[in-house]
């Protein structure tokens, strides 16, 4: 069986599943419940300086397809809005219960040496934390006080912050990035440059997640008006996974370790951020939808999948896909993919035609077969754009199948057909 | 999306004691489960389904309205084709026509339930609505006259109003609906909702209803024809088909469809009695309706017998199904002989090479009450100058009679199958052909 036992900045924990620092991570009741239920480690929902927060009622807002299903969710909640003392407190206690998870705990505060370098100090005087990680990413509320987004935007401050804490305390820091920028690179290498042990990615994507028709205001409502909030949940996982691949192939944050954020609600998706490079996963939407139950399914998901592959530890595992992200430019342009229906497994639903039709190619044919309709994808004109895989409600009844052309890699820079292209000789 | 968050509250029935014939069959589905159900349609192109509809109802259109939470949009996409799709989705055979060619029945052998998601959007609109949901074209001054108040007349006169006609419906019985209100089982119609139904087809405007009209009593069709521009004819099929035996005089034995009407009509609280021992004879869907009734009217034993097999009922495998649920004894293969005081005699007969032949073995049942399902027939009587072929008023393909101005449909023409949604069609479609007529 494989082994699951994580290490990522010299933090250990018994599986790389650690609940994200949010509502789940509030107080040692909630996190009591994830160890029982087999989370590996948790990111203690951010402490700030006393007092203590204030929140709003009504906090959450949902993005749900028609059969209500969870596609993301957001909140316009802050910080930890109870007094330090308490949080710290209890933070001693469960890491003295539960000594082999991992006990990481998110800080934020106002961008002072004196705030950061204080608040990291308590933190590390309990000796129950195995890591600190430096909340630079909420982008709502806190960023209006000058702290959360409004620090992780700006690198030089990201670098600054890092550098004040990883000065005053002997703890791995892991610096938790905002998706809010035009340029992950900007502040992971920031990060980097400031003594970061790690960085964790992504904190919430700036949204109004919803609008009441009958209220006309965004929701989550609160008296009657909203205010933009942080999305996060499935929809996000695809803005993360491509964050995190471009800071695992960057050349100046190569190595750097990376704890991946967003939208990770099976082990398939821990897996895929694994794959690019991530040295763990960190969860809260998944949880918050059904409970902490679902880390079962992860970790057996997970160790089931790594030994039907043949992977014995994480190691093996992370970053195994970075060397193929590349830039579109270096992709061959003499490859070609054909769709191709199994009329065995079609069911006569028809979608793969119209979308096709409508909004493709016009390359799936419809015959009348035996008492149903036949669907066939016209060669010539299928360009191989996968939407009718991605449309047919069937498992495995259109798969697109690579054509054996016996053509060389070719990318565009080299392409005849670019106007711009580089010729061959002066390429050398 | 508002969605009004009832959850089921169907009461949980006694089970020694039968469920009343009045009760709902199936009940209407929460909010909950259309949600559910609703998300389970693919929005097939070119759907299965709506091929499969007599009527053609764009389904995978109103599904995806009713999961969208546009219950409004769901029940005009179904009443704009069919305005007895209430009806319709309750009664409608739909395990041999929509769901029937639901792709869903292609991997998981669980077809999305649109008949119940029809009732569904349609409930919402007939009770809960205003206004009609079709407006009426501007007055054309043309006058028509619809014999028959069931699903093809009132179809036809629905949509010859929205079209701007005047419509008068001449109907023999005290009230509308014709089968709807007199021949199908009450658990399908629970809570009169074939006059509830009625109600909102006549909100369109422009239809004014005559009962106790009879074609051959105080109507003819040669005065029809004087007094308006056009007649469509949906009459239904009037009279019932005899076993041709000894004892059919008897008291105790009554044709299926007086039955029915004898249970549909009764005032609340007083429903027919029925006796210890009822067989019912025939293979067809008011066979099976009449012994369920029989049933749960307290009838100890319901034994339903068919000459014929399974395979060549007229009832469809879900109904025979549903009244062995219902504790009805299916005989097949048995052909009555002679009816007696208490008892009645069958022979057993073989299917050779698609002939029916008795085998000359008989057997006797226990029965005082027999109802007889065996079919029914045209009653021509009234109908002279127009042609009558295979039992049913000859129509081309615009419902055209070899009468001029006469149009016909519903069961009395062959054009489908004698069901609702075939004679919304029939009534839908003729009064186009009216409508063209009319407008040339």
């Amino acid at each position: 069986m494989a082994d699951l036992s994580s290490t990522i900045a010299g933090i250990r924990s018994p599986n790389p599943f650690w609940l994200a620092s949010a509502p789940p991570t509030d107080k040692a009741y909630n996190v009591v419940r994830a160890f029982k239920a087999g989370w590996g480690g948790v990111v203690w929902k951010t402490l700030g300086e006393d007092p203590p927060v204030v929140n709003v009622s009504s906090r959450y807002g949902a993005h749900l397809d028609t059969d209500r299903r969870m596609i993301g969710f957001n909140n316009i909640e802050l910080i930890s809005d109870r007094p330090l003392d308490v949080n710290l407190q209890e933070i001693i206690q469960v890491k003295r219960d539960w000594p082999d998870r991992a006990m990481v705990v998110s800080l934020m505060a106002t961008m002072t040496e004196t705030a950061w370098a204080g608040l990291a100090r308590r933190i590390a005087e309990t000796g129950a934390a195995d890591g600190l990680e430096l909340n630079l990413g909420c982008p709502h509320g806190m960023c209006e006080r000058g702290m959360g987004s409004a620090i992780g935007q700006v690198p030089e401050m990201v670098e600054q912050v890092t550098r004040w804490v990883k000065n005053a305390v002997n703890l791995p820091v892991i610096v938790k990035l905002t998706p809010n920028i035009t340029n992950i690179l900007w502040s992971a290498e920031a990060a980097k440059r400031g003594g970061a042990d790690a960085v964790s990615l992504i904190n919430t994507v700036n949204s109004i997640v919803a609008v009441d028709l009958d209220a006309m205001a965004p929701t989550p409502v609160v008296d009657g008006k909203g205010s933009h909030g942080g999305y996060c949940g499935p929809a996000v996982k695809p803005i993360a996974l491509n964050m995190v691949a471009e800071i695992a192939r960057n050349p100046e944050t190569r190595g750097l370790p990376v704890s991946g954020i967003g939208g990770i609600t099976t082990w398939r998706d821990a897996a895929e951020f694994l794959a690019l490079g991530a040295t763990n996963v960190q969860v809260c939407t998944a949880a918050m939808t059904y409970g902490f139950k679902i880390v079962e399914d992860m970790i057996g998901g997970l160790s089931n999948w790594m030994d039907e592959k043949g992977y014995r530890t994480l190691d093996e595992l992370s970053g195994r896909a970075v060397r193929n992200v590349v830039n579109w430019n270096d992709l061959n342009m003499n490859f070609s993919t054909k769709a191709v229906i199994d009329p065995a497994l079609c069911i006569d639903c028809g979608r793969c035609h119209i979308v096709c039709e409508d909004t493709s190619h016009q390359a799936i044919r419809i015959d009348q077969g035996e008492g149903r309709r036949l669907f066939t994808v016209v060669n010539e004109e299928c360009v191989g754009c996968n939407l009718c895989s991605h449309v047919c409600p069937v498992p495995d009844c259109i798969t697109m199948v690579p054509e054996q052309n016996n053509l060389p890699y070719v990318t565009w820079p080299n392409d005849a057909r670019n106007p711009m292209r580089v010729p061959e000789a002066a390429a050398e | 999306m508002t969605l009004i968050a009832t959850l089921a509250t169907t009461p949980k029935p006694d089970a020694d004691q039968p469920p009343s014939p009045y009760a709902d069959l199936s009940p209407a589905m929460t909010p909950v489960q259309a949600l559910a159900e609703s998300n389970r349609c693919l929005f097939c192109y070119d759907a299965p389904c709506i091929k499969a509809c007599p009527t053609g109802i764009d389904i995978p259109a109103f599904i995806r309205s009713i999961a969208t939470g546009n219950l409004k949009g769901a029940a005009t996409t179904i009443l704009s084709e069919n305005i007895m799709g209430g009806t319709c989705g309750r009664v409608c055979p739909t395990e041999t026509l929509c769901e029937q060619s639901c792709v869903r029945n292609r991997a998981e052998d669980r077809p999305v339930a649109i008949g119940r998601l029809q009732r569904h959007a349609t409930d919402r609109l007939i009770d809960g609505e205003p206004a009609h949901p079709f407006p009426r074209a501007a007055a054309t001054g043309k006058r028509v006259a619809v014999v028959g108040a069931g699903p093809a007349g009132l179809s036809c006169a629905h949509r010859l109003a929205t079209l701007g006609h005047e419509v008068t419906v001449f109907e023999a019985k005290a009230k509308s609906g014709g089968l709807n209100e007199y021949g199908l089982a009450p658990y399908k119609m629970a809570d009169d909702f074939a006059q509830r139904e009625v109600a909102f087809i006549l909100g369109v405007g422009g239809i004014s209803v005559e009962h106790g009209r009879k074609l051959g009593a105080d109507l003819s069709l040669d005065s029809l024809r004087a007094d308006y521009d056009a007649v469509f004819l949906g009459v239904g099929l009037g009279s019932n088909n005899r076993l041709g035996i000894p004892g059919e005089e008897r008291a105790g034995v009554e044709d299926a469809t007086a039955f029915i009407e004898r249970v549909r009509q009764a005032p609340p609280g007083q429903p027919p009695a029925v006796g210890r021992s009822v067989v019912v004879i025939g293979g067809g869907n008011t066979a099976v309706d009449a012994a369920i009734q029989a049933k749960r009217l307290g009838a100890e034993d319901v034994t339903l017998v068919y000459r014929r097999g399974r395979a060549q009922m007229g009832a469809t495998a879900w109904e025979q199904e549903l009244a062995q649920t219902e504790g009805v004894v299916l005989k097949t293969f048995a052909a009555p002989k002679e009816i007696g005081e208490t008892t009645i005699t069958f022979e057993r007969t073989r299917l050779t090479d698609g002939r029916l032949t008795g085998t000359g073995e008989t057997f006797t049942l226990q029965a005082d009450m027999v109802l007889k399902a065996v079919g029914q027939k045209l009653s021509a009587d009234a109908l002279d100058g127009l042609q009558v072929t295979g039992g049913k008023i000859a129509v081309d393909d615009a419902y055209r009679t070899t009468l001029a101005k006469v149009w016909a449909g519903g069961d009395c023409v062959a054009t489908g199958e004698d069901l609702t949604v075939q004679s919304v069609q029939d009534g839908k479609l003729a009064a186009l052909a009216i409508h063209s007529h009319l407008s040339a």
